[in-house]
């Protein structure tokens, strides 16, 4: 039987959502996409430049046959500007699904959880499906769910630190928590960090610098897609207990001299 | 007449279509959004929504993120 995310009613087959910033060029993009199995890529909504139109334009590169967009309200600081965003990203997509970011702080990009909330509550009322970008908090998680969010998408770590996941714990209990899928989303720095993530439970890990920013872009995105896939069998299969001394995995009977 | 576009002063003849502005533009409009006077139009809007001298459009695209 597959093994398939369901996110709002929608399935996918891979649980690896990837980025489209930061890339060296778009072929190498277009190469790590691949790679990555992934099926949801992120994007990001701006003004288009009037005075040089000689820039191609991102959907150049992406096959959206194939590939399923998700908005991004990346840079907003506050509701108003992100549930804008959101609408501006519907109407070039033409899809009403977006992952919501309403930054609180420059330096970490952390997000500002009150405004996120009330902005979820917004864009669902609005008829969005709203994939909110939040803070590794097993109760604000909770909140953004009574909110209506599609899922939950908690930070490893900052985005673009590479630092993996800072707090197990508190994934683990967002895990519990959650009826809703758990994405973990942004700090993501190698291939055991999203092992880690999956084998948390979580349904789906989202990336961009971790694979982007790699020497090999598109070995990383392999690495990422064969990582997220291991993390996902580990969890399904259920691992052993932890335990401080040895159990011996041979006979301890019919020993040579004894 | 002038208006705000991505919130620079640009000069137009006279009031036009958001259609007939993305054409002088160079704009393919199956690739943008556009938001007039702050509200965000649907696509369908697009020839029949004139754009007047002081209106604020913004005319936005996807760009690489994450």
């Amino acid at each position: 039987m597959p093994d398939l995310l369901t996110i709002a009613g929608k399935t996918f087959s891979s649980r690896l959502m990837v980025g489209t910033g930061k890339y060296a060029s778009p072929s190498v993009m277009v190469k790590a996409h691949e790679a990555s199995g992934a099926e949801m890529i992120t994007v990001a909504v701006r003004r288009v430049n009037i005075s040089d139109r000689s820039k191609e334009s991102l959907l150049d590169y992406i096959d959206t046959t194939k590939y399923f967009l998700l908005p991004n309200t990346a840079g907003c600081y506050t509701a108003e500007e992100a549930i804008r965003t959101a609408h501006l990203g519907r109407e070039a997509g033409l899809s009403n699904w977006v992952k919501l970011e309403v930054i609180g702080d420059e330096r970490t990009l952390f997000p500002d959880n009150a405004a996120l909330i009330e902005a979820t509550r917004l864009l669902v009322r609005d008829g969005f499906v709203v994939l909110p970008y939040t803070s590794d908090d097993p109760v604000v998680c909770r909140k953004l769910e009574d909110a209506g969010a599609a899922a939950v998408m908690p930070l490893g770590a900052p985005i673009g630190s590479g630092l993996g996941i800072q707090n197990v714990n508190n994934m683990r209990i967002i895990r519990e928590f959650s009826r809703v899928p758990l994405i973990v989303d942004a700090g993501v720095g190698t291939a055991s960090d999203a092992s880690l993530a999956m084998e948390l439970g979580a349904d789906g890990v989202l990336m961009n610098t971790a694979i982007a920013g790699a020497q090999d872009p598109v070995a990383m995105a392999e690495a990422m897609k064969l990582a997220v896939r291991a993390g996902r069998l580990a969890y399904l299969a259920g691992r052993i207990p932890r335990k401080a001394y040895a159990t011996a995995s041979s006979p301890l009977e019919g020993l040579v001299g004894r | 007449m002038t208006i705000t576009l991505n919130g620079d002063p640009y000069e137009v003849g006279g009031p036009l279509s958001i259609t007939e502005l993305l054409t002088k533009l160079e704009i393919d409009a199956r690739r943008v959004a556009i938001e007039h006077n702050l509200v965000v139009l649907r696509r369908t809007m697009f020839p029949d929504t004139v754009v007047r001298d002081g209106d604020r459009i913004e005319i936005v695209n996807f760009v690489g993120g994450g």
